[in-house]
């Protein structure tokens, strides 16, 4: 059992979120930083599914009523158990009365806590993940609280060493510049030459109005010169749509399952992560690859993945 | 002939194939679309597929299966797709009608609250696609005479169970959220309940028809 001492109410329970539900209006959800959770479990010998706890409002502490593993990823945060500081994207034993605290980050916007065996709320609809916006999933189908206490599942795993281990973050993750790899959408074609430039050579303020459901972007207007009504239509996260007044919104983990507006490009899925970890007041580019890049690009990740799992369980004793 | 269908990729793992003939819905290219989606289900490393309003959108693993394989299939699906005959299932919709936006839209429609009440409740709607928010279907049969420009500023919290009218489509709230659409009434018809294993009440392809559970000032 986990007891949540100080929390705010984005800070919710996670995982990869539900597949294949788009066509009944049930958005993915799960974590905004995809890799940043696969990598928690993998550190701790979890199941991929596992749930773990997405913290976007900070400070954050929480008590282990039972001891157990724990690992904390994503954002680069003072992270301590008890006092002592732990790396970033670290794994340790936690004895029963731990308190774990992380404070803001200073790189990026949202930390994983991953427990062994993961954190056990229902499964609703094949998954952990909370949505927020339609409120159920998670603990509660909301946010979590002071005084919320969540269990934790059965450790599939032996015992950390002392001290702990580290994991290696994704490729890309230490160039925090580099572009958003997209690939172009539907309405590609209906922008102007000049606005697909502006697309992909601007660099886009990150608006306050930026949540799970989406980021909208500051910049140049994009003109769309063909302009024609769309129906409405399934959209994935990841969608960057340009509504009337021309500046783009990337659709995010709980966007709504259909749209209207005319969509210019996809972020790919490798990289929905930098969104994730986006402030506002960020900015970032956009750069158009295609199919065969973004597939790399995936092959890349899940290699990695591979290669966290496997040195990772080389340490832990079983 | 030009190809009388798009195709687009939305991401590494998603396509769109959008067979709009401008921007008029069409329901008989609707059920052919349908009929393409139900063919497709079951193909090795597809998760998803999301019929729209004349478009539908393949989710797959593009690490088990080739996207160019998805496009032959979506293409040639296209060309070939035949309607089936009324395959969905019909649901029976009791609708308490009432509130401020049902008196607004007869008096900007010219028509007596009776008149909108009679002629939303005489016609039978099919379920065009489910999507947006969870469980929401979207409604096409609508008498034009209906038809409702959408409210400049969506409202915050539109109800659940609200019987709804946005431009020449109709809907039921499946949760309370923001929606531009007009109120005509409630029912307590439930649409979405996630504790089951198919959460969504309605299918693309079902029938609906509301009846009058009574008519409130």
């Amino acid at each position: 059992m986990i007891e949540i001492l100080s929390s705010g109410a984005l800070n919710t329970v996670q995982d990869r979120g539900r597949r294949g539900l788009l066509s009944s209006g049930v958005s993915r959800s799960g974590a905004m930083d995809i890799q940043a959770l696969d990598a928690a479990n993998a550190l701790l010998g979890n199941a991929a599914d596992a749930a773990a706890i997405e913290v976007a409002a900070f400070p954050f502490r929480l008590r282990f009523a039972s001891a157990t593993m724990v690992a904390v990823t994503g954002a680069l945060a003072e992270v301590r158990l008890s006092g002592r500081r732990l790396p970033p994207w670290w794994a340790t034993e936690a004895e029963v009365g731990d308190e774990l605290t992380i404070a803001p980050p200073t790189v990026g916007a949202r930390v994983y806590v991953a427990v062994g065996g993961g954190v056990d709320v229902p499964e609703l609809l094949g998954a952990r993940a909370t949505e927020l916006k339609s409120g159920y999933g998670g603990h509660e189908g909301r946010g979590l609280r002071r005084g919320d206490r969540l269990p934790v599942g059965e450790r599939l795993s032996g015992a950390l060493p002392e001290g702990g281990i580290g994991g290696l973050p994704p490729p890309g993750r230490d160039r925090s510049d580099e572009p958003l790899r997209v690939l172009p959408a539907a309405e590609w074609p209906d922008f102007s030459e000049e606005a697909r430039r502006l697309f992909a050579t601007t660099n886009w303020r990150v608006t306050a109005e930026a949540d799970r459901q989406g980021c909208r972007l500051d910049g140049p207007e994009l003109v769309r010169e063909r302009r024609r009504e769309l129906l409405s239509h399934g959209i994935v996260p990841g969608t960057v749509q340009v509504p009337p007044a021309g500046r783009p919104i990337v659709q995010l983990a709980e966007a709504n399952t259909c749209g209207g507006y005319p969509k210019i490009a996809t972020v790919i899925e490798t990289d929905l992560w930098r969104l994730g970890q986006a402030m506002p007041g960020d900015d970032l580019r956009f750069v158009v690859v295609g199919r065969s890049e973004a597939l790399e690009a995936l092959r890349e990740v899940a290699e990695w993945l591979d290669r966290l799992r496997g040195a990772a369980a080389l340490y832990r004793v079983s | 002939m030009a190809d009388d269908f798009t195709l687009s990729q939305a991401g590494t793992g998603a396509l769109l194939l959008d067979v709009a003939m401008g921007d008029a819905f069409d329901d008989g290219r609707q059920a052919r679309l349908l009929a393409l989606a139900a063919n497709l289900d079951g193909v090795e490393g597809v998760e998803d597929i999301v019929p729209g309003m004349n478009n539908l959108m393949v989710v797959f693993d593009p690490l088990l299966v080739d996207a160019g394989e998805i496009e032959r299939r979506l293409a040639q699906g296209w060309a070939g797709a035949v309607a089936a005959d009324e395959a969905g299932r019909e649901h029976e919709i009791a609708v308490v009608y009432g509130g401020a936006d049902l008196q607004e839209m007869a008096a900007h429609l010219g028509l007596a609250v009776a008149d909108v009440v009679e002629r939303h409740s005489a016609a039978v709607y099919k379920v065009a696609a489910v999507g947006a928010m969870p469980g929401f279907p979207y409604l096409s049969g609508l008498d034009p005479t209906l038809a409702m420009p959408r409210r400049a500023v969506p409202r915050q919290g539109v109800p659940k169970g609200a019987v709804i009218i946005g431009g020449g489509q109709a809907g039921i709230m499946p949760i309370t959220a923001p929606s531009g659409w007009h109120i005509l009434g409630h029912t307590g018809f439930v649409l979405f309940d996630p504790h089951r294993a198919t959460p969504a009440t309605l299918k693309p392809g079902d029938r609906v028809r509301f009846t009058v559970a009574g008519v409130e000032p």
